[in-house]
């Protein structure tokens, strides 16, 4: 019952039927020592694609979203990232996990937004944002600070600039996160509960980033407890639950879901 | 003490009279007589007296007569040939051997330190066994006794060479042609301090939240890029502190050197000492110095704190001046007026 839900999946993912899924997983499974956190978990996205994970705590959302760009190593199944195996190299009918540095490159691609934003407190927000695509991907300091700027800017944190972290607020810091992981320009956006850790006011200013986001056709997986957003920016909702996804669908499942423990979930949120 | 603080025998006096605690019911109550009693301005509040302090001012101000009386009338401290060795050149010379054993230690010590920190963190188990074991080593052979190793290494093996294992040798050296007494303190010394360092440096580079590495490896930053540029700038806040102490704890743990015959300011005062017995005002020149060299020490360390406490806090950092003096902060920055202050 639980595993094949997501068959139907590709409907609704209808933009790009055809091509190369920009998410491609098939049956992820991981383990902390004797829990196993996820259990064969399947599912496409397309590129430009909005998916929304819901679930309860502790059902593996997290741990999902950390094993797509390999901060955690999934112990089976297979994660594929544009076409690429993560963190390993399939050849000649067997499988060897990436050396540090291979996988290091593999992650320039995919941008990550914390819960607890993880934003370098030693450095301006300028030096937050320009950090990566300086060191790592080695461009220009002008070019890479009036990228910063022009980024700032759509967060609407321009004035920001020379602050450091702990000057700002809650939410103020996580759209200078959310510029910072979009500052290496990535194929995929991953929002690990990025509205957690807010204080109720500013929830609103870092979902109206993300929806700004959405409509400008960001590839974005996004582990949320926030209903609204899932509403109004999301193009599919999958539900998780105990390692497995439950269910899967257009936004409007939300209204009425099918799975009796999709249901209890969602009550408590009305 | 009843007498000293008449606001706290209130609690735990049982002797307190009764129309007191009335009094205060009374005040607090919600019953209270008059709005008077809540119509008050606090401005110009008469501040808590402390008589206790006063006496302890008058306590130290004799104990400190006494010790200026013994400073300055005892002929056995001969304060004129302090004054005339305190500038002397072969005590000058001395100091600058205490100095450049104390940097060259410290570095020797930061920089293997660090290294060695980073490999008890790896993931690679043979290194960080290995690293492991160094710090267990060095830190549990006394300073001493490495030193005065060292100074004897060729005791033990007379020659040093340079070859394949078990194989021929391309150089070879007398090992007391190699290992000169200033050899022996650096390398005593130095190596001794990097398997402190090495738990000193560790400790900081656990201080710091792993979420700073997940975000650096999330954008795709290499291990050692992520430990040089976010992970060990923010570790120096814990790092710098003990480093400092570790510093002046060199300065004078360079004094050890005087047991293998190095000159440093130690040694050049005992050996005028043995010459003149003018064993006192030496040690006190001596003393004098350690004393300075410290004290400018203590100073640069509350620089460099204030280096990495960027983006630390909300106020901004403390006057330096304010620091030296022990003065405390009074000014209230807001985190707008500080912010263009702090150039990139």
């Amino acid at each position: 019952m639980s595993r094949p839900v997501t068959k139907d999946a590709p409907a609704t993912a209808a933009p790009s039927s055809g091509q190369v899924p920009m998410l491609r997983a098939r049956g992820v499974r991981k383990s902390f020592g004797s829990l196993e956190v996820l259990k064969g978990i399947d599912m496409d996205v397309a590129a430009g694609e909005v998916v929304v994970l819901l679930g309860p705590s502790g059902s593996g959302k997290s741990t999902f979203l950390r094993c797509i760009n390999h901060l955690e190593a999934p112990d089976g199944g297979s994660i594929h990232v544009a076409g690429e195996l993560m963190g390993y190299r399939a050849h000649g009918g067997r499988v060897h996990h990436l050396r540090p540095r291979e996988v290091t490159r593999q992650r320039r691609d995919i941008g990550m937004v914390f819960q607890h934003f993880n934003l370098f407190p030693h450095q301006t927000v300028t030096q937050n944002v320009i950090e990566a695509p300086v060191g790592v991907l080695r461009r220009p300091k002008a070019e890479a600070k009036e990228r910063a700027h022009e980024l700032l800017r759509r967060v609407g944190l321009s004035d920001k600039a020379a602050a450091y972290p702990r000057q700002l607020s809650g939410g103020q810091q996580q759209r200078v996160a959310i510029a910072r992981a979009l500052a290496m320009r990535p194929k995929l956006m991953l929002f690990d509960e990025p509205t957690s850790a807010l204080d109720p006011e500013l929830v609103g200013e870092v979902l109206e980033t993300m929806r700004d986001l959405a409509r400008d056709g960001l590839t974005m997986v996004v582990v949320t407890h926030e209903i609204s957003f899932a509403k109004e920016a999301a193009d599919r909702v999958i539900f998780m639950d105990d390692g497995r996804v439950l269910e899967s669908g257009p936004p409007s499942v939300l209204d009425n879901p099918s799975n009796p423990r999709t249901q209890a979930f969602l009550k408590r949120f009305l | 003490m009843a007498t000293a603080h008449p606001p706290a025998t209130t609690r735990d006096d049982p002797e307190e009279p009764e129309e007191r605690a009335e009094d205060r019911a009374d005040g607090n109550g919600p019953d209270g007589s008059a709005t008077s009693h809540l119509d008050v301005d606090v401005a110009g509040a008469a501040p808590v007296r402390h008589p206790l302090r006063w006496l302890a001012i008058a306590v130290l101000a004799v104990l400190a007569a006494q010790l200026f009386h013994f400073l300055f009338t005892n002929p056995n401290f001969e304060w004129d040939t302090v004054g005339a060795y305190f500038t002397a050149e072969i005590i000058g010379k001395g100091i600058a051997t205490t100095i450049e054993l104390t940097v060259i230690a410290m570095v020797i010590g930061i920089v293997l330190g660090v290294l060695v920190a980073v490999g008890r963190m790896s993931a690679n188990p043979v290194l960080r066994a290995v690293c492991g074991a160094y710090v267990w080593f060095f830190r549990g052979v006394p300073v001493l006794v490495q030193l005065v190793f060292w100074y004897n290494l060729s005791a033990l093996l007379p020659r040093v060479s340079l070859g394949v294992p078990f194989g021929p040798e391309f150089v070879s050296h007398h090992t007391n042609d190699l290992i000169t007494p200033l050899l022996a303190a650096i390398l005593g010394l130095g190596l001794n301090e990097a398997a402190y360092m090495a738990e000193i440096v560790r400790g900081g580079l656990l201080g710091v939240d792993p979420g700073q590495t997940e975000a650096s490896d999330a954008l795709g930053m290499s291990r050692s890029r992520s430990l040089r540029r976010i992970v060990l700038p923010q570790a120096m806040r814990f790092i710098v502190p003990p480093t400092g102490s570790q510093v002046i704890n060199m300065l004078k743990a360079t004094s050890l050197v005087s047991v293998i015959a190095l000159s440093d300011l130690l040694y050049t005062v005992q050996s005028i000492y043995n010459r003149t017995f003018e064993t006192i005002p030496l040690l006190l020149v001596a003393c004098l110095w350690y004393l300075v060299m410290t004290s400018v020490l203590y100073v640069g360390q509350s620089f460099i704190e204030r280096h990495y406490a960027r983006g630390v806090t909300r106020n901004a950092p403390q006057n330096f001046w304010d620091f030296a003096l022990f003065r405390r902060r009074k000014r209230v920055h807001t985190p707008e007026d500080q912010a263009p202050k702090e150039p990139a």
